[in-house]
């Protein structure tokens, strides 16, 4: 850069002067194009969120009547297995009696079920941990065991044991009449 | 790329060239005439070994991008169909799955020689720096890769890894969904991948040649660790370099070749032929073999969150370990005292390894001990994995810091050639073994 080799008429603008209109310019001009980049990155990351179309089907509604005593079904709702569970008086008793145990995410067995239907449970069926599918019926509590790091579940979902942090997930839903719920 | 150049066009077309777009001469001065030196052993290959494994992967993807189709109805069956319908379809898929392990062999080997030879010393951690990310990517795009044949294992690995960075605080539920585009792994998901997957590997090739920018300004590092102090110490790249490395690519292609024909899928996992459920995970997951370490150490923590910033962590001081080190001296070859330590590191390595393809709970030697520490056997894969793991933290972040300022280094050689030429000690020994040969 050799500005003044050019010599006849030398560059006005010294550093260190007040702004003059190339500062300006240059400010200006440096602040649309940051403005621009920052106001179109959001597009270009929000694209990437769950589109219209799969917000729509976030809700199902399921027929209970399907589910004998001691069973389980397990629906898809949101990509993600759900569990439908309809207990056997035992198992909520083992629920309740347990719930002043030494537990890693406490509640009681009452806040995991709607009133007056304590034999339905329902659970989104992905471990906590890393999001595995817990089987029914395995580890020392008699609920559910996450075959992948170990995880073991009890007869309310409750997290007893393993590396898991939360109970398995109550999701929102209500009862359309006494067969019938509506899950999201 | 740097320093003087040696090259003289030699025809009417070069000098016409060389006046407006230098290629040939910067071709000439980087894999001709490029001052290498002399005494690079096998251990050095491994870098003209993996430029070859990703100019493979590439090659072959794009071949396989025609024929898949990135859809969760159709992505098991696309695959299904290069492998019995579309010409060699065969061949090509197995060169990639196994190309990939071909290609992580051949980096943990690289990496493992920059750890002994103190490649990452001033003035190259730039360059050491630059491979870790090389490394990082390459670990992105295996994983992504690995999602797309979209079986058992493809799926609940997504889940698994994706649901790594729901673990941190506040954002990380944000997070996954976002990544997910949706609730779950999903179509969504699976077409971002294919995406990614296709685009990193070009993103690799970008980072590969500031690699070798970086390494051509100081030039090689070398066994003895010494810098090169006169042309006596190099040789040009061409042709002495290009054979030997051309000889180990031929070694390396033959273990290749013997996956990819005899063995395609045993390093694979056979639930991965089961298409993807969503509602069943596999009994027993596990990564790829070339994840396994940094799963065990996942697993080693008995906290979410404990267990995946230990995880990022363990690559993380990776980066640093140019700063960690305190030892002026960068070949182990002349630091008696730390070799022991590293070869404890590269069987800890290997046992994390190992502690990751199986069950936490299980018992390493097959007799329960019935002692129970803490919230598990001792006999068990996952104090195994907690123990080796420690190592590999202490080795980075005590031993190397500690051992660097206390130990006493063998002298150091004046120059590369001065051990072979003049060294009294190694003198009449190497005569009286080329004279018995002879």
């Amino acid at each position: 850069m050799s500005d003044t080799a050019l010599g006849a008429k030398p560059d006005p603008h010294v550093s260190g002067d007040d702004p003059n209109r190339r500062d300006f310019i240059h400010i200006a001009a440096g602040a649309a194009a940051v403005g621009a980049v920052g106001a179109l990155a959001w597009p270009f990351i929000d694209q990437m969120n769950p589109a219209g179309d799969t917000l729509a089907l976030a809700s199902i509604e399921f027929d209970l009547s399907k589910v004998a005593e001691g069973q389980q079904v397990v629906v898809k709702w949101r990509g993600k297995p759900l569990f439908v569970r309809n207990r056997t008086p035992k198992e909520i008793a083992e629920a309740v009696k347990d719930d002043h145990a030494d537990m890693r995410d406490p509640a009681t067995d009452e806040s995991r079920h709607k009133p007056g239907k304590p034999q339905w449970l329902i659970l989104i069926g992905t471990c906590t941990h890393l999001g595995c599918v817990p089987t029914f019926g395995g580890g020392e509590y008699g609920g559910w065991f996450c075959p992948c790091h170990g995880s073991v579940y009890d007869t309310s979902g409750r997290i007893r044991k393993g590396p898991a942090p939360k109970n398995l997930a109550v999701p929102d839903y209500s009862f359309l009449s006494d067969t019938k719920v509506k899950v999201g | 790329m740097s320093g003087h150049s040696s090259y003289e066009p030699k025809t009417g077309f070069e000098r016409w060239m060389d006046m407006r777009l230098p290629v040939i001469r910067m071709a000439y001065d980087s894999v001709i005439a490029f001052p290498t030196p002399k005494n690079l052993n096998y251990w050095w290959t491994f870098g003209g070994i993996l430029a070859l494994c990703l100019g493979i992967q590439i090659v072959t993807g794009i071949v396989l991008a025609m024929h898949y189709v990135p859809h969760v109805d159709y992505a098991f069956n696309s695959v299904e169909r290069i492998m019995r319908d579309v010409n060699y379809g065969w061949l090509i898929r197995y060169m990639h799955a196994n190309g990939a392990s071909m290609f992580f062999i051949a980096v943990y080997i690289h990496i493992f020689r920059n750890l002994y030879y103190g490649s990452y010393k001033a003035p190259r951690e730039v360059l050491w720096i630059l491979g870790c990310v090389i490394y990082l990517l390459m670990m992105a795009t295996a994983f992504m890769g690995y999602v797309l044949p979209w079986g058992q294992m493809s799926f609940h690995g997504a889940v698994v890894i994706t649901n790594l960075l729901g673990a941190l605080p506040l954002v990380g539920p944000a997070i996954t969904t976002w990544l997910w585009g949706g609730f779950a792994v999903d179509d969504p998901t699976l077409n971002r991948f294919f995406s990614l997957h296709y685009l990193l590997p070009f993103v690799i090739a970008g980072v590969v040649a500031l690699h070798i920018w970086a390494l051509h300004v100081p030039g090689n590092n070398n066994p003895t660790g010494v810098n090169v102090k006169s042309k006596a110490d190099t040789v040009p790249f061409h042709p002495y370099y290009t054979v030997k490395d051309g000889f180990a690519i031929s070694l390396f292609l033959l273990l290749f070749g013997s996956f990819v024909f005899w063995n395609p899928n045993i390093l694979g996992h056979a639930d991965n032929y089961i298409p993807a459920n969503p509602l069943v995970t596999p009994q027993h997951i596990v990564p790829e073999w070339y994840f396994l370490p940094f799963y065990a150490i996942l697993r080693a923590v008995p906290n979410k969150l404990g267990g995946v910033l230990l995880m990022f962590g363990a690559i993380a001081v990776l980066f640093v370990l140019p700063w960690l080190d305190t030892s002026k001296v960068r070949s182990m070859r002349y630091r008696p005292q730390i070799r022991p330590y590293y070869f404890i590191f590269l069987v800890a390595c290997v046992a994390l390894g190992w502690c990751g393809a199986h069950s936490p709970d299980d018992p390493v030697i097959p007799v329960k001990s019935g002692f129970m520490l803490l919230d598990s056997d001792i006999n068990s894969y996952v104090w195994l994995s907690r123990i080796a793991a420690l190592y590999y933290f202490a080795y980075f972040l005590v031993v190397t810091p500690i051992l660097g300022l206390t130990e006493s280094p063998l002298p150091v050689p004046e120059s590369i050639s001065e051990p072979v030429l003049s060294h009294p000690a190694r003198g009449p020994l190497e005569t009286a073994a080329a004279s018995k040969k002879g």
